[in-house]
C-alpha cells in the first residue's frame, strides 16, 4: 500500500470530524458527549465534560449566546436541539466546578493581564493552571464587573460568585482599583518591564490613547491578529469585546482568552504562533448526517420557561440529539459493522498490519472478509471505496507471502477445476467454421443451472447468424479477488488465446462478475451482456410461469451497469412479470461470495446475505447463479432470470443451492454432456468412481468445512489400496487420512455392498511426521 | 441416516494394517515452516498417526491459524 494512498483514503472518511455544534462553539464544547450523558440522566458527568473545556461553566451555562445551536443538525428533523438550556440544567444540578488546580512547571513566567472581564479572566485561569505567575490589573472593585449588571433571573450573582471562587488558592494575584494608564511612561512600557507577557482585555471602548504605542485598526480600536490574538507589540498580545465593539459575546471573549492564552504560552516556549490552528475557533463542520433517517421531533418545552428545563425535561430534550454520526457505510454494509469501527479506523489498522515488523498481523481476516461490492463508496458522501482499500492491502498481502494460506485456498482451487480440462471447452457452433459471437456462460451458472447453459446456448444459435461458439471456463474473478496476480494473469491469458483462436468474436457473458472482470481488465474483448442481448434477438416462446411480484436483487458487480439493469427490467417486462425494486439497483449489496469474503469469514458473509433476504418477503429474482444459490442456502426463496427465460414444470425458487461438490459436478457433466450432443465427440465418463452414500446431514457438514465428495473419495480410495486406515472396534467404522497437496483429510466410513457410507469428515492444514 | 458424529474419539483404535492398537507417542507437527512435537496415537507398527477431530478443528486450527497471521 501506498502511504500517500493511504493517507487519502482515511482523510476522506469524516466520521472522525467534530459534530456541527461542537465545530460551531468557539470553544469547541463536546456537546455530543454531554447529550449523550444526559440523555441516560448523569447530569455530573456532563457537568464534568463542560466544565473541562469552560472554565466558569455557571456563568456560560447562563449566559452564553450559543451559536451551536443554529448549526444544529436536528433542525432538519423538527427543530434544534437547545443546547443553551441544557448547559444551563447541568449547571443548575448543582455541581460546582473544583478550584483551579496549579500545575508545578520548572520555567514559571510572570504574565500581567490588564481587565478582569471574561477574557482576561480566561487568560488568568489558563496561564495560571500552567503554573506561570499571574497578576491581574483591574480599574474597578471588582472582577466581571459588566456581568453584574445582567438581570440576576438570567445570570445570578451566585454563579459569579461560585466561577470566581475557582480561583482561591491559585497563584493568581488580582489588583483591584488599580487603573494602569497603558499610554504613560509607568504603562505598557513599565509593564513589559517587569512582565515576560501582557494580556489586554481593555473592554469595548476604542483606544486612541494608545496611539503611538500599539498599533491601532481604523476604528481605533487595537490591532488584534485574528489567528494569534498577537498586537503589534510581540509580548503584548489582547481580545475579548476590544475585537467585537458593542456585540457583547461572552463565548467569544472566552475564546479570545483561551487562544490568547495559547499564543502566549507557545511565544514563552518560542514556538511558532500559527502552526496547526486550522481548527481554532467556530466553522463549519465536515461531518455529514443524514438527517433524513430520522423522524421529526419537536423541542421539548420547559413547564417553566423562567427556571428552564426540569431534568426530565432535559433529558427528554438531550435524547432528541441524533447524536451526529456519518457511519453511513457501517449502516448499510455488516462486514464494515461487524468489526465494531468506520472506515477511517480500520485504514489505520489496515496500514499499521502491512507495515508491522513483529508481532500478529491481526488484521488479515478483516481484510478478506470485505465482499468488494460497492455498496460503502454508493453511499459515502466521499465516495471512499472499502473495497479498493481492502484489495489493494490484500496485495500488500501476497506480494509479502504473507496472506494466510487458509483464507483463498478452497476457491482458488475452484478456480483450477473451472480451468482445468474437465470444464474448458471452446468450440465454433457445429456447423460452423466461424463465430460472430461466443457464448461465456461463466462457471458458476454451469456450475448451478448447467441446464440454463445448454438451453440459452440452443436459443442463441437458432436467434444469432454467422456461428455463436461456446467458451466454458472462468474469467478469474477469484484469483483477482484473492489478490493472485499471478493466477488472474494466467486465467486472462488462456481465456484471451481461445478467444483469439476463435476469430475474437462478442464475447456474450452470463455473470456479471465475468461482465466486469472483462470490461475492467481485457477492454480490448467486446463484450455484451446476455441480458441485452436476449432483449435484442428476443426471448423464446414460453407462458409466463408465475403470477406473485418478485423483489429483484441486481448482482453487486451491476451496480453501476445501467443498461443492464435496464435490460432486466424490461425483459421482465416481456413475460409480465410484476417486480419491485429493494433499494434499486445502485445500492445493491452483496451475496457473500464476492470478493471471496464467504470462504475468508462466513460469519461475516451469511451475515450480509442473512440481511438481504431479511428485506422483502417476495420471492427475489436475480441474474447472477451464485447470488440465487446463496439466498436459498439461506433460505430464501429465490429464481434465477433464466428461470423465467426458459420456464419448467416446478418450483424454480425452491430449488436448493447445489453446495460446492455439486458445482464441480454439474461443470464436468456440462461439458461433456455438451461435447456428446452437439459436437457428437464420446467422451468417456471418469472411469471406476466410488459410490459414496452421504445423509444431508454430513453432507451439509462437509459443505460447510469445504470437503468436496471427490476429497472423500481420493482419501478412500488412498486407505482401500494402500490398506493405510484405522479401525473402530465399536463401531467398525474405518477411519481414513490422506494428505492432498496442503490439506490433509480424515474420513469416517464403512463399506455397504461395495458403497461408502460417509460418517464424518474434517481436516487439517499442518502436517505431521 | 447418519449424523457427522462429533463425540470423542472411541478408544481402543486398531491399525487395520498391522492390527496393533494405537499408543500415544511423539510426533513433528509442521505448518509454515515452523515445526513443533505434539503427543498423539500412533501406531507402533507402521507409525500411522492419529488425529482426532476434536484436535484438528480445536487445537491444531488455532495453531494454524496464528502461524498464519504471524
Ligand atoms: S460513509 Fe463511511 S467511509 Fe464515508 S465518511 Fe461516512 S463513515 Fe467514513
Ligand atoms: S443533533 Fe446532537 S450532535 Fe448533532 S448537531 Fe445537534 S446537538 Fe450536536
Ligand atoms: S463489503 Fe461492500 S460495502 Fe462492505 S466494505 Fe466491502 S465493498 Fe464496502
Amino acid at each position: 500500500m501506498d502511504g500517500q494512498q493511504v493517507r487519502d483514503w482515511e482523510s476522506r472518511c469524516i466520521e472522525e470530524q467534530a459534530p456541527a455544534c461542537t465545530a460551531a462553539c468557539p470553544v469547541h464544547v463536546d456537546m455530543r458527549g454531554m447529550m449523550e450523558l444526559l440523555r441516560k440522566g448523569d447530569f455530573k458527568a456532563a457537568h464534568a465534560l463542560f466544565a473541562r473545556i469552560i472554565p466558569f461553566p455557571a456563568i456560560i451555562g447562563h449566559i452564553c449566546d450559543h451559536p451551536c445551536e443554529s448549526a444544529c443538525k436536528r433542525s432538519a428533523a423538527g427543530a434544534a436541539i437547545q443546547i443553551h438550556q441544557l448547559e444551563r440544567a447541568c449547571v443548575d444540578a448543582g455541581f460546582a466546578a473544583a478550584p483551579f488546580r496549579t500545575n508545578k512547571q520548572l520555567a514559571k513566567k510572570r504574565i500581567a493581564v490588564v481587565g478582569a472581564g471574561l477574557s482576561g479572566l480566561c487568560v488568568a485561569a489558563e496561564l495560571g493552571v500552567k503554573g506561570h505567575t499571574v497578576v491581574l490589573f483591574e480599574a474597578r472593585p471588582e472582577a466581571l464587573a459588566r456581568l453584574r449588571t445582567y438581570d440576576p433571573q438570567i445570570l445570578p450573582g451566585t454563579a459569579i460568585d461560585a466561577d470566581l471562587a475557582r480561583f482561591a488558592n491559585t497563584s493568581v494575584e488580582f489588583r483591584l482599583n488599580e487603573e494602569i494608564d497603558l499610554a504613560s511612561a509607568d504603562g505598557l512600557a513599565a509593564l513589559a518591564d517587569q512582565f515576560d507577557a501582557i494580556y489586554l482585555g481593555l473592554g469595548p471602548d476604542p483606544q486612541p490613547a494608545l496611539a503611538g504605542v500599539l498599533a491601532l485598526a481604523a476604528d481605533g480600536h487595537l490591532a488584534i491578529d485574528a489567528l494569534t490574538f498577537a498586537t503589534s507589540h510581540p509580548k503584548v498580545f489582547a481580545g475579548g469585546s476590544q475585537r467585537y465593539g458593542a456585540g457583547y459575546s461572552p463565548i467569544n471573549s472566552l475564546q479570545d482568552g483561551r487562544y490568547a492564552s495559547l499564543s502566549i504560552d507557545r511565544m514563552l516556549q518560542g514556538a511558532s504562533l500559527t502552526a496547526n490552528r486550522d481548527t481554532q475557533g467556530a466553522q463549519p463542520s465536515r461531518l455529514y448526517v443524514n438527517t433524513s433517517r430520522y423522524a421529526p421531533l419537536p423541542a421539548v418545552i420547559p413547564a417553566d420557561p423562567e427556571r428552564g428545563f426540569s431534568q426530565a425535561e432535559a433529558i427528554a430534550e438531550a435524547t432528541r440529539c441524533f447524536p451526529c454520526h456519518c457511519l453511513e457505510c457501517v449502516k448499510v454494509c455488516p462486514f464494515l459493522e461487524h468489526y465494531g469501527a468506520y472506515p477511517k479506523r480500520y485504514i489505520r489498522e489496515i496500514y499499521n498490519n502491512e507495515t508491522i515488523i513483529m508481532g500478529p498481523r491481526k488484521t488479515n481476516r478483516l481484510i478478506d472478509s470485505c465482499t468488494l461490492c460497492g455498496l460503502c463508496a454508493a453511499v459515502c458522501p466521499e465516495d471512499l471505496a472499502m473495497g479498493e482499500v481492502c484489495l489493494s492491502a490484500r496485495q500488500g498481502m501476497t506480494a509479502k507471502g504473507k496472506m494466510p494460506p487458509s483464507h483463498h485456498d478452497f476457491a482458488l482451487r475452484d478456480l483450477a477445476f473451472s480451468r482445468s480440462d474437465a470444464f474448458v471447452l471452446a468450440r465454433h457452433q457445429p456447423g460452423f467454421e466461424r463465430s460472430t459471437v461466443l457464448f461465456y456462460p461463466g462457471c458458476q451458472l454451469a456450475a448451478s443451472s448447467p441446464e440454463h447453459v445448454e438451453n440459452t446456448y440452443a436459443h442463441l444459435c437458432a436467434t444469432i447468424d454467422g456461428g455463436v461458439g461456446l467458451l466454458l471456463g472462468c474469467c478469474g474473478a477469484p484469483a483477482q479477488w484473492a489478490a493472485r496476480e499471478d493466477l488472474f494473469t494466467e486465467s486472462r491469458e488462456a481465456f484471451a488465446s481461445e478467444w483469439r483462436r476463435l476469430g475474437q468474436p462478442t464475447v456474450i457473458t452470463a455473470c456479471s462478475s465475468c461482465f466486469r472482470m472483462f470490461t475492467d481488465h481485457q477492454p480490448e474483448v467486446p463484450v455484451q451482456s446476455l441480458w441485452s442481448v436476449l432483449e435484442r434477438v428476443g426471448l423464446p416462446a414460453g407462458a409466463s410461469p408465475r403470477a406473485a411480484t418478485l423483489a429483484i436483487h441486481d448482482p453487486c458487480t451491476t451496480r453501476h451497469e445501467t443498461a443492464i439493469q435496464g435490460s432486466v427490467r424490461r425483459l421482465l417486462d416481456q413475460r409480465g412479470v410484476a417486480a419491485v425494486e429493494l433499494d434499486g439497483p445502485g445500492l445493491t449489496t452483496c451475496c457473500g461470495f464476492g470478493g471471496l469474503a464467504e470462504f475468508a469469514n462466513p460469519a461475516v458473509a451469511d451475515k450480509i446475505v442473512d440481511r438481504r433476504i431479511g428485506q422483502n418477503d417476495a420471492d427475489y429474482l436475480t441474474y447472477c447463479a451464485m447470488c440465487r444459490d446463496n439466498f436459498a442456502r439461506r433460505g430464501k426463496r429465490a429464481i434465477h432470470l433464466l428461470d423465467l427465460v426458459f420456464p419448467t414444470a416446478g418450483d424454480p425458487a425452491a430449488r436448493p443451492d447445489p453446495g460446492f461438490s455439486m458445482r464441480q459436478e454439474n461443470r464436468g457433466r456440462l461439458k461433456r454432456r455438451l461435447l456428446h450432443d452437439l459436437w457428437e465427440e464420446t467422451v468417456n465418463e471418469p472411469a471406476d468412481r466410488i459410490e459414496l452414500i452421504v445423509s444431508a446431514a454430513v453432507h451439509a457438514d462437509l459443505e460447510r468445512k469445504l470437503i468436496l465428495h471427490d476429497d472423500v473419495r481420493q482419501t478412500i480410495v488412498h486407505a482401500e489400496t494402500s490398506g493405510e486406515k484405522l479401525i473402530a472396534p465399536k463401531t467398525g467404522h474405518f477411519i481414513a487420512s490422506h494428505r492432498a497437496v496442503s490439506i490433509t483429510y480424515w474420513i469416517e466410513y464403512t463399506v455397504e455392498d461395495g458403497r461408502y457410507v460417509i460418517h464424518r469428515g474434517y481436516s487439517h492444514r499442518m502436517q505431521l511426521g | 441416516m447418519t449424523e457427522p458424529t462429533s463425540a470423542a474419539p472411541e478408544p481402543g483404535l486398531l491399525c487395520a494394517k498391522c492390527q496393533l492398537p494405537l499408543a500415544a507417542g511423539k510426533v513433528e507437527a509442521s505448518y509454515l515452516g515452523n515445526t513443533f512435537p505434539v503427543d498423539l496415537l500412533r501406531c507402533p507398527g507402521c507409525g500411522f498417526t492419529y488425529v482426532p477431530e476434536e484436535l484438528a478443528l480445536g487445537k491444531m486450527l488455532q495453531v494454524e491459524q496464528a502461524l498464519e497471521d504471524k
